[in-house]
């Protein structure tokens, strides 16, 4: 019968084309030679970079770089702990290494993903919502977070730092401070958080949180410029805090805060006239870039350069001198090697497409650049 | 006699006959033709080249939820599908992107100046009776202007009252129950008000809590199980109603309908499934409400079809997550729309039409600094076609003025654009049986309101988004009494070009995104179609529809991009789809099974952004019962045969298999 020719027939092709589809595989580390000459003498092993990937991506991904062996490891997580259900998550926001743990703050995964910080293999996780970034303290780690408890007004919960106590991994405290915080840094025994007020716009917040460490209470709100994002201490104990303006009429500053001879307060000095957006301090200088959206040429102006921490002026109009910037789309993560000043900034691109990271060194030429994930943008080094 | 296998006859004949005879009717003798317009209003016979089209009883057998679901049964059609009852539901049509497809329900075109979206997936395939998708515009003159538009477009026809069988009531009852806690009922009722009126009202409910399981499973390249994990989709649910009430009345040489149309919905969005996060707590709210009124009349050798549509569209949008920022805006659109086209018969050979549509469109938001923009749109268009016995063929320019109006901004320049279209079909045999045909059109889509205005992310300096499509194909169609009652096939080789691309860029900061005219796409493809019916014993039928499409979509923005010539996300090179119905006596028996290959989520195509393959096999049984006068049918679905797990969109995973019982009473 000729339909059973044809029902054979049409059996026959689904069986061919199903044979297409395979077992998803747990995604694969991709490994790149990197021409970078070991170093004996350094104290650095080498260094991890989160890529935040794209919202509902699920591409936070972390990528690590070896100085001994000079292999650059791409997509690093997934292959070390293939068990772990959707992988290392969903935007990453921030990385650092406390002891012998590694802590990746993934935003929208709302966690802070612990790791062991020689083998990367995870040995736990922290449910924080909406976490921001992090840092360490006397055994402790803090991270902060956009939402607080809701207390007081639900449409607008105040942001929170979170205390967690780095042996247990259990949060043992937390304080409200002002509304979506982001960097903090301590000085003296007091924390420092930059409170953004993002999700309040055109009401941006412009206060620097004060937290006095030894009761955890949150002691003070400063008055220092809308939108604050980055905050940074110096060697001379002096913060350098940036504002990301309000996008349109008020630009991006950045803002330096000490303490005046004879007293404990932090009041603002000054107000350096330059945008932006990024900064890593080593020594008395401090490199910057920023990145601003100008609606009249409907493009990003980039801009680089570097300050005197001791001066509080622009030394330097471009850190890179041998004209790779004109490569870089969107700078997006800056850091500076401790040891031999190397100067690491990555290429965002187009937040949907793999980043690049570039290592120049201190004087600015470009060493080497490697692929990365998408959005590259978090780097910490890791001690031997 | 058995009722549905004459049915599947009537619907054969009706794909076939039209083509095989279009071209007798065009006879130098004019009241000839008048007749033939009072008879079939949607004259199919004129089009240069015809669509593909789904309808009646094989429509209802399709396995489909909602209209989008049917489309996949087209060849050049990618669905984005994010999964579930609720699930937003979109079509790209041969790559150009969703705001290049015009859809149109009941001869006006459906619009969505915020978004320029179209969510198939609200519109339930109940009261559907036929759904056409032309490549390019319906290559037929006498049409709204805005019909020139569009790169593609999708026409939906609703059932419309026939009371040829000399009754003057109708109704059909109708619930559909199943998986995912879905309870589906609707009502038709129809009327003949008088000789010359009838009357028609539908009405449905959809309810579901989109709950379904959901499996990512993942092995290491040893092959060891590295995870495996079963959950359940949350935040899916959905509650919508939909109303619809037409009358449609007879002229003197001509005809004229009115529909009044409501759509209300609550759904919950269940957002991406990524690390750490199985639940979100966005909702939506939606209320699609319009009115349209429509007449043609034919005064001599001259026809005039004239629409009036005014709708409203209101949307809801609340983010209630604890973890996240609060949202909730509320969106409302209006639209005004009116047209006018009008088609003079110069002789046996040669027609010509002019149309002309004005629109109006304002978008409300409660939102800080919201631009409140407001758009006045006239289209006119020009067109003529000539037909003989070896050729047919037409030619059409459309000019577009878009004028927009901003609160307390300056608004963008006035932009006008004038895309042209050539259609043209050869008959070599003289007959319509096998036809080679050709076009070349070239269309744009004007920047929506989000792409311009929405909060800082739009940029008002956006230019419109061009494309130019080539095609050239040909159909071989052909139907007999014998063993093979009929056959059809097609086949198209395409060339687009979309320039000028609407595309997100970054601003510098974290999630900060602009829009930006900034992307050039090169789509070449094949779409290949055949369809046959045999008769192997009386009683028995057997059809099979199969379908395949290639398409290399490569991005050729910039040479410095890593994805470079790499396929554009979510464009599968291969895909296809194959139908076998069967009907024996009351039984009717369907399959369809639907191949999308591999696809990359993202622009470069790199391992990280590669998606598998992914087919489903759908089965559907029914069986038709006559009591007298009342026709019933029940049918069990099974979709998802073998329960695979798949994703269309990246972490938005689909159901494995589900089950779904239709129910229907006709009187």
């Amino acid at each position: 019968m000729k339909q059973h020719i044809i029902f054979l027939y049409f059996l026959s092709l689904l069986l061919a084309i199903t044979s297409c589809r395979e077992d998803e595989l747990v995604v694969p580390t991709e490994y790149d030679i990197i021409p970078e000459k070991p170093d004996s003498d350094s104290q650095i092993r080498g260094f991890y970079l989160v890529n935040e990937g794209n919202m509902g991506s699920n591409k936070c991904t972390l990528d690590y770089f070896d100085y001994m062996t000079g292999l650059y490891a791409r997509n690093f997580y997934a292959e070390r702990n293939p068990d772990v259900i959707k992988e290392l998550g969903d935007v990453g926001n921030d990385i650092g290494i406390y002891g012998s743990k590694l802590y990746v703050v993934v935003n929208c995964s709302h966690k802070v993903e612990v790791m062991d910080a020689h083998t990367g293999i995870r040995c736990g996780q922290i449910d924080i919502p909406n976490c921001r970034y992090i840092r360490f303290y006397r055994g402790k780690a803090y991270i902060s977070s956009y939402v607080g408890p809701v207390l007081i007004d639900p449409d607008a919960p105040k942001g929170a730092v979170y205390q967690v106590d780095t042996l247990s991994l259990a949060v043992t405290a937390k304080v409200t401070v002002g509304y979506q915080p982001e960097e903090m840094e301590i000085v003296d025994d007091y924390m420092y958080v930059a409170n953004s007020g993002g999700y309040r716009a055109p009401n941006y917040d412009n206060t620097v949180s004060v937290i006095q460490m030894i009761d955890f209470k949150q002691v003070q709100q400063i008055p220092v410029g809308i939108n604050l994002h980055r905050i940074k201490k110096d060697s001379d104990s002096k913060l350098w805090i940036t504002s990301r303006g309000d996008y349109q009429s008020i630009p991006s500053r950045l803002f330096v805060m000490s303490k005046k001879p004879g007293y404990n307060k932090m009041v603002v000095t000054d107000t350096i006239n330059v945008a932006c957006s990024n900064l890593a301090i080593r020594g008395d200088s401090l490199y910057y870039y920023a990145t601003e959206w100008n609606n009249y040429t409907g493009s990003n102006t980039i801009s680089y350069g570097i300050i005197d921490t001791r001066t509080k002026k622009v030394v330097s109009t471009n850190f890179i001198t041998d004209g790779t910037e004109k490569e870089i789309t969107i700078p997006y993560g800056i850091a500076i090697h401790p040891e031999n000043g190397d100067i690491f900034i990555t290429d965002a691109k187009n937040y949907v497409s793999s980043g690049t990271l570039y290592c120049f060194t201190s004087d600015g030429r470009k060493k080497w650049s490697v692929r990365t994930g998408d959005i590259p943008a978090h780097l910490t080094f890791l001690p031997k | 006699m058995n009722l549905s296998l004459h049915k599947s006859l009537l619907l054969i004949l009706s794909i076939i006959v039209p083509c095989s005879q279009a071209w007798a009717d065009i006879k130098p003798d004019t009241t000839n033709v008048l007749t033939e317009i009072v008879v079939t209003a949607h004259r199919p016979e004129v089009e240069v080249i015809p669509a593909q089209r789904l309808s009646g009883d094989e429509l209802q057998r399709l396995n489909s939820n909602s209209v989008a679901d049917a489309l996949r049964y087209f060849s050049g059609v990618q669905v984005k599908d994010y999964g579930g009852v609720g699930g937003i539901k979109t079509v790209n049509i041969r790559s150009m992107g969703t705001n290049h497809t015009g859809v149109v329900y009941d001869g006006v075109e459906l619009g969505n100046a915020q978004n320029g979206q179209i969510d198939l997936g609200q519109f339930s395939l109940d009261n559907i009776e036929a759904i056409s998708l032309y490549n390019g515009q319906k290559s037929e003159i006498l049409q709204p202007a805005r019909d020139f538009g569009s790169a593609a477009s999708i026409y939906l026809r609703t059932r419309k009252p026939d009371f040829s069988d000399g009754a003057s009531f109708h109704t059909r009852l109708n619930v559909r129950f199943g998986s995912f806690d879905l309870l589906n009922p609707s009502g038709l009722i129809e009327l003949k008000l008088s000789e010359k009126i009838t009357a028609s009202l539908s009405a449905e409910y959809l309810t579901s809590t989109g709950k379904y399981k959901f499996r990512y499973r993942r092995v290491n390249p040893a092959g060891e199980l590295a995870y495996d994990t079963v959950a359940v989709r949350e935040n899916g649910d959905i509650n919508a109603t939909r109303l619809e009430c037409n009358l449609n009345g007879q002229l003197n040489n001509g005809e004229w309908n009115f529909k009044a149309y409501n759509y209300n919905s609550e759904r919950g969005v269940p957002g991406a499934i990524v690390n750490n996060v199985w639940r979100r707590g966005e909702r939506i709210w939606d209320t699609n409400s319009f009115v349209q009124g429509g007449i043609t009349k034919t005064i001599g050798r001259f026809s005039t079809l004239n629409n009036i549509k005014y709708s409203f569209y209101r949307t809801h949008y609340v983010n209630n997550d604890d973890k996240q920022i609060k949202v909730d805006n509320l969106y409302r659109q209006r639209e005004i729309y009116l047209s006018s086209a009008n088609e003079y018969i110069v002789n046996s050979w040669w027609r010509i039409a002019a149309s002309y549509d004005f629109m109006w469109n304002t978008l409300s938001a409660d939102m800080y600094d919201f631009a409140k923009p407001t758009r006045y749109t006239n289209m006119a268009a020009l067109a003529t076609s000539v037909s003989s016995r070896y050729i047919k063929a037409q030619a059409s320019a459309l000019l577009t003025s878009v004028h927009d109006r901003l609160v307390g901004q300056q608004a963008p320049k006035d932009k006008a654009v004038i895309t042209p279209a050539i259609y043209m079909a050869l008959y070599p045999l003289g007959t319509h049986d096998l036809s080679l045909r050709a076009f070349y059109k070239r269309s744009f889509r004007m920047p929506t309101f989000n792409d311009l205005y929405y909060a800082d992310m739009g940029n008002s300096k956006l230019n419109p988004e061009h494309v130019t499509q080539y095609n050239a194909g040909l159909l071989f169609s052909r139907s007999s009494r014998g063993f093979l009652s009929s056959v059809r096939i097609s086949g198209d080789v395409y060339y687009n070009k979309v320039k000028d691309k609407i595309v997100a860029y970054p601003k510098g900061q974290q999630f900060r995104w602009t829009m930006l005219n900034l992307g050039l796409v090169d789509i070449r493809g094949i779409d290949l179609s055949a369809l046959a019916t045999v008769n192997p014993i009386t009683s028995l039928t057997l059809s099979l529809r199969l379908q395949y499409t290639f398409q290399r979509a490569i991005d050729v923005t910039n040479p410095s991009d890593n994805y470079y010539r790499d396929q554009i996300p979510y464009i599968p090179r291969h895909s296809g789809s194959a139908v076998l119905g069967m009907t024996w006596r009351m039984w009717n028996l369907n399959y369809s099974f639907i191949y999308v290959g591999e696809r990359y989520n993202q622009q470069e195509n790199i391992r990280y952004n590669y998606t598998q393959p992914w087919y489903t096999s759908d089965i559907s049984v029914s069986r038709d019962f006559k009591f007298s006068n009342v026709r019933c049918r029940a049918m069990i679905e099974i979709n998802n045969l073998l329960s695979q797990d798949y994703d269309v969109i990246l972490n938005y995973p689909m159901p494995k298999r589900n089950y779904r019982v239709t129910l229907t009473v006709e009187l």
